[in-house]
């Protein structure tokens, strides 16, 4: 494998909502083209961190730096910009439920491109085909299951060919072949188009399958306990949380 | 889990007995289901009580028929009283006399040791805490409600230097839904409004036989207040509430932090449409109202007052000015603004659970209609000072 350089970089992190502290002093590098697990058990804050990331929520202290911009502290402008980059699929797949699926992934395009209606059209055609969802474009948000929604969610976050795919909880209600095959579709994207994936999961097939590097949440002690690829955690971390967590409470 | 003969069971009995100087036994018999009345735990506390030697408490179930959650709870509570009593030395649960199942299901229950704080504290604020508490609450919704208009009114502004993002057919729709779709129920209200109006006055201006002015009456009170009125609770009653629902429902599906993260602002894709639809439609529906109020006033008028239509209508004509007219739609676009901001607030702060967007909904109608009349008297203040 080529250099990793490092794509975004957390640097001694606080996450808090007002007076509660949730996680404290939490630093990791996710490099260019890594599969990112953010693990941890429920209620730890795997879904605060994604939101820290993604722009949605600032951090009480420390640091996100992306691309060697420093995410928080540019202007608001300056982080939509770099925002434009991301894509991100929800945990409900949050669908804008009063457009179609095709208007859906029309909508970044819309935006941030130039292309015709004509165009953008086939644009939507594709993703939707590249999830599985061919023919189903004219469908709304809620005549579809959950499980369409989710990837509906997913080609929606492809749409403008993001740098970074953020995901929370992708195989979460997908029944094991469908997460099977939202897995083998992540390492593809990852494989054919150099994306940067972060994805939030207690998954541990996933994990194990996917994963190049992670970071594991630890709900007791309010920090991260470990870091690193879970293939090589899952064999050398000595942390009882890490290892009950990776062996499914076995040790 | 329950014994052969449950035809004729019997009622849940329960039984405590020494068996050995340190143990006290429970005898379970009967039928220990939640269908029916279980005995009181007071008959082991007794127990417990008059004797002090006790250190271990064991179960026999010989007799028992049948059981399900019943007996669990009452096993639970056992253990509490047990760990609650005042011993130097603990007292032991001797569970082999317990059926199989429940045994573990016992187990199970004390498995994760209960997390500390983990219960909700149920302690009584002091009045002035409370107090205090609630006026903060009420600064920092007042401060939210400035960011709110503070946020929309740049919104506006960029709207006006066209430099908004926002979907033009979002904005079509929203007008169709605000406005044709609202004349139905504005021409239902207005018209009654009309005929109430005028029987009112004509019953009382009848006594000194100047009927003919109830249609100066209902043609002034519809253009300078009604109007203007009754379609801003109209509105806000129906598209008031639908777009904090929508919107709050949008919050809950994270639908409005997918619009965040693409860099698009919902102040500006989802507040401003609505704002602008509501300015627009607010004015031409309350002059259909108008219209229709004064129609309904001429139907008492003329139907039940002797007067003709031609007198009707030039006695309308006569005492309608301008300045009437427009007192009455610039209110309307103003209670337009209000409908909308107070809408479009409600819902974007929404909580994210089914209760908040019901909240969300009744508050919005709720804050509309208040400033909605407030503003409509201050007003009636101003124009009788200015004397319009």
């Amino acid at each position: 494998m080529d250099p990793k350089t490092a794509h975004i970089t957390v640097r001694n992190l606080t996450m808090a909502y007002g007076d509660f502290v949730l996680m404290e002093d939490i630093s990791f590098t996710i490099f260019r083209g890594d599969i990112f697990i953010i693990m941890g058990g429920s209620g730890c804050g795997k879904s605060t961190l994604l939101k820290i990331l993604v722009g949605l929520k600032s951090p009480a202290t420390g640091s996100v730096t992306i691309d060697d911009l420093n995410f928080w502290e540019v202007t608001p402008g300056e982080r939509g910009k770099i925002m434009r980059r991301f894509g991100i699929l929800y945990q409900s797949g949050a669908l804008w439920s009063s457009l179609t699926l095709a208007d859906n992934i029309a909508l970044p395009l819309e935006q941030y491109t130039d292309l015709n209606k004509k165009q953008i059209r086939e644009v939507a055609s594709y993703k939707l085909a590249l999830v599985g969802l061919t023919g189903f474009e004219d469908y709304y948000p809620s005549e579809i299951s959950g499980g369409m929604r989710k990837r509906a969610g997913l080609a929606r976050a492809m749409a403008l060919d993001p740098d970074i795919l953020f995901f929370d909880e992708p195989s979460a209600g997908l029944d094991p072949v469908s997460a099977k095959l939202l897995d083998d579709l992540i390492l593809e994207l990852r494989d054919s188009l150099g994306t940067t994936l972060v994805v939030v999961t207690h998954e541990l097939p996933s994990i194990f399958a996917i994963g190049t590097n992670s970071v594991f949440l630890d709900v007791e002690t309010k920090t991260m306990s470990a870091s690193g690829d879970p293939n090589a955690l899952l064999k050398e971390c000595k942390d009882p949380n890490v290892r009950s967590f990776l062996t499914r409470g076995r040790e | 889990m329950n014994d052969s003969n449950t035809h004729n069971s019997t009622p849940a009995q329960l039984t405590a007995r020494k068996t050995a100087d340190d143990t006290l036994t429970v005898f379970l018999s009967g039928k220990w289901t939640l269908d029916q009345p279980l005995p009181d735990i007071i008959e082991l506390k007794k127990a417990l009580t008059a004797d002090n030697a006790v250190r271990t408490l064991s179960f026999d179930t010989q007799t028992l028929q049948e059981w399900d959650s019943g007996l669990l709870v009452f096993l639970i509570k056992a253990r509490d009283l047990a760990s609650s009593r005042n011993l130097t030395q603990n007292l032991n649960i001797d569970l082999s006399g317990l059926p199989d199942g429940a045994k573990r299901l016992f187990q199970l229950t004390t498995a994760v040791p209960k997390r500390e704080g983990a219960e909700k504290s149920d302690t009584r604020e002091p009045f002035l805490a409370k107090t205090g508490g609630a006026v903060i609450n009420i600064a920092g919704s007042f401060k939210e409600m400035l960011d709110f208009i503070g946020d929309a009114s740049i919104a506006l502004l960029k709207f006006m230097t066209g430099r908004a993002t926002y979907r033009s057919s979002d904005l079509f729709l929203i007008i169709q839904e605000c406005g044709v779709e609202a004349l139905a129920i504005v021409t239902l209200i207005s018209v009654l409004i009309g005929l109430i109006l005028a029987f009112v006055g004509a019953i009382q201006l009848a006594m000194f036989g100047a009927q003919v002015y109830v249609a100066d009456l209902v043609a002034i009170a519809m253009l300078r207040e009604m109007g203007a009125m009754m379609t801003g609770i109209i509105m806000a009653g129906r598209t008031g509430a639908a777009f904090a629902a929508q919107l709050g429902t949008m919050q809950v599906n994270e639908e409005i932090d997918a619009l965040k993260t693409l860099g698009l602002q919902p102040m500006e894709f989802l507040v401003l449409p609505r704002m602008l639809a509501l300015i627009l439609m607010m004015p031409l529906l309350c002059i259909y109202s108008d219209l229709m109020g004064v129609l309904g006033g001429a139907v008492v008028g003329i139907g039940a007052f002797d007067i003709t239509p031609v007198q009707y209508f030039e006695q309308t004509r006569g005492s309608v000015h301008l300045s009437h007219f427009l007192l009455g739609v610039v209110k309307s676009i103003i209670f337009g603004i209000v409908i909308a901001l107070a809408g479009c607030q409600r819902g974007m702060n929404c909580g994210r659970s089914a209760t908040a967007v019901g909240y969300a909904a009744t508050s919005a109608v709720v804050t509309a209609i208040v400033i909605i009349i407030a503003l409509d008297g201050l007003f009636a203040v101003i124009t009788n000072i200015l004397g319009v």
